[in-house]
């Protein structure tokens, strides 16, 4: 037992029940809204205030540092709640954990450490400026650069996307590490108000997600040079940034599967209660959807389980295996939540077909579609080609 | 050619380094003088061609190929030299 001293840090985050608190949030606040939201193309904005209220923006934070403590599983489940209700909510509030998720397993200066301090206590939303004009969409390369004068740092960043910016309260910047150095050698740093100044570039007007409100900006921040991440990007996205992407985007994706094969169930046993003694036409399907349904279920949940045996242990999270199965997760995940949505559909036929139906599944449609294009399937398919040159098996 | 010669031929022809390859001391950070992990990968690959060997799955990983010293271990490693 330890004797040391520590002093209570000021918990404004309640804990305990994350998953089950944002599931209550998602049916109250973010279903009656999400509509409005995905017409509009708007921040869904009472969804974060309600996260907000109930501390779970912090979720992620330890407890130590004022936040809820929750592991990723359980956020996971949180956002397959949201998911299933408005998933341009659900990708919102994961793509915000991610950037806690980084902050908490990378920001070690002592500036980082008292800014997730403060971001729990005051509920900062995060967002992320990874892309960049001019790289062809690989986040692995940055053009612009960090300008460091007398402790201080200055970048400005032609961001093709910055998500919900306008609502954010800090966006994590990928820059180079100096004008010398080279594309792929880059580094993460933590830009806020009043050192943070965006333009926006055009409008986000989409298929999908159009609550993300996934806009263009001129980023130009200055700020503390201790506001910069220590590890290398490389390293970062390695063993945080990408595993828990894929993971978290998998979990909302789950959501609107899992919405759709619901419908599809409700529809299914209303038709059986029309005529009893006969088995609907679309039974089969349903039965068939279910199996992949549960496979999708299940992947996430190995993924999960496989995330928090590495924990930290970056041999095992640097490693080829591990690598390729998170990429096999953001392509299977992708993938299979069309299939499900599509498969849903022919089985409530025109009634999912139809906007004004209370079996509509165009929301759902619409939103599966960007999942394989949010970082393009091809993409990390051709990025598993290449380690799988050398990869030595399982 | 000697186990340096050919490790800095390999990183001239694979490494995709943003400076000349004789400008490296042996314990720069590669990944620092611009080798990507898409490059890296075609440096082992290379290695392993060379010097006629296949690297462990535990050597699979960015410390080995991170600089000339490391690569130089991770050889003398497989090789048994």
């Amino acid at each position: 037992m330890t004797t040391a001293q520590t002093v209570e840090p000021k918990t404004m985050t309640r804990t305990g029940d994350v998953a089950g608190r944002m599931a209550a949030i998602a049916e109250e606040v973010a279903g009656p809204a999400a509509a409005d939201v995905d017409e509009r193309g708007r921040f869904p904005i009472e969804t974060i205030e309600a996260l907000r209220a109930e501390g779970l923006l912090a979720a992620l934070v330890p407890e130590s540092s004022g936040g809820g403590g929750a592991s990723l599983a359980e956020v996971s489940e949180g956002l397959v709640a949201l998911g299933r209700r408005c998933a341009s909510s659900a990708m919102v509030v994961a793509m915000h954990h991610i950037q806690v998720a980084c902050l908490v397993r990378h920001g070690r200066s002592t500036l980082l450490q008292d800014y997730l301090r403060e971001m729990s206590e005051h509920q900062y939303l995060l967002a992320s400026a990874t892309t960049e004009v001019g790289t062809g969409g690989d986040v692995r390369s940055s053009i612009c650069a960090l300008e460091v004068t007398d402790g201080r740092f200055r970048v400005e960043k032609q961001a093709p996307v910055i998500s919900y910016a306008d609502d954010a309260d800090a966006v994590l910047v990928t820059t180079r590490r100096s004008a010398d150095s080279p594309e792929s050698d880059q580094v993460i740093v933590l830009c806020r108000p009043p050192g943070l100044e965006l333009e926006q570039v055009g409008e986000w007007n989409a298929l999908g997600f159009r609550g993300t409100c996934s806009t263009g900006f001129v980023l130009r921040a200055t700020g503390d040079v201790d506001a910069v991440l220590s590890e290398p990007y490389a390293d970062i996205s390695t063993r945080t940034m990408l595993p828990v992407s894929h993971l978290l985007w998998a979990s909302v994706w789950l959501g609107i599967a899992s919405d759709a094969v619901d419908l599809a169930r409700k529809f299914v046993q209303s038709e059986a209660r029309r005529k009893p003694g006969t088995t609907p036409s679309a039974s089969l399907r349903l039965a068939e959807t279910t199996v992949i349904h549960q496979q999708f279920v299940d992947m996430v949940n190995s993924s999960l389980a496989r995330f928090a045996a590495a924990d930290s242990d970056v041999d095992r999270l640097s490693s080829i295996g591990f690598g390729v199965g998170m990429n096999a997760l953001k392509v299977s995940a992708s993938t299979l939540v069309v299939d499900i949505v599509r498969e849903c559909m022919l089985i409530c036929g025109l009634a999912s077909y139809r906007l004004d139906s209370p079996y509509s599944l165009g929301r759902h449609l619409r939103d599966s579609m960007g999942a394989a294009l949010m970082v393009n399937n091809d993409r990390i398919m051709a990025n598993n080609a290449q380690m799988l040159l050398v990869y030595r098996g399982v | 050619m000697t186990v340096d010669e050919t490790i800095r031929q390999v990183l001239a022809e694979h490494g995709r380094l943003a400076v000349p390859v004789e400008s490296l001391a042996d314990d720069t950070d590669l990944f620092g003088a611009g080798m990507t992990s898409h490059a890296s990968v075609n440096v082992m690959l290379a290695l392993e061609d060379a010097f006629d060997f296949e690297f462990s799955e535990k050597m699979l990983k960015k410390s080995t190929f991170e600089s000339i010293n490391a690569i130089r271990a991770g050889v003398a490693e497989m090789t048994g030299a």
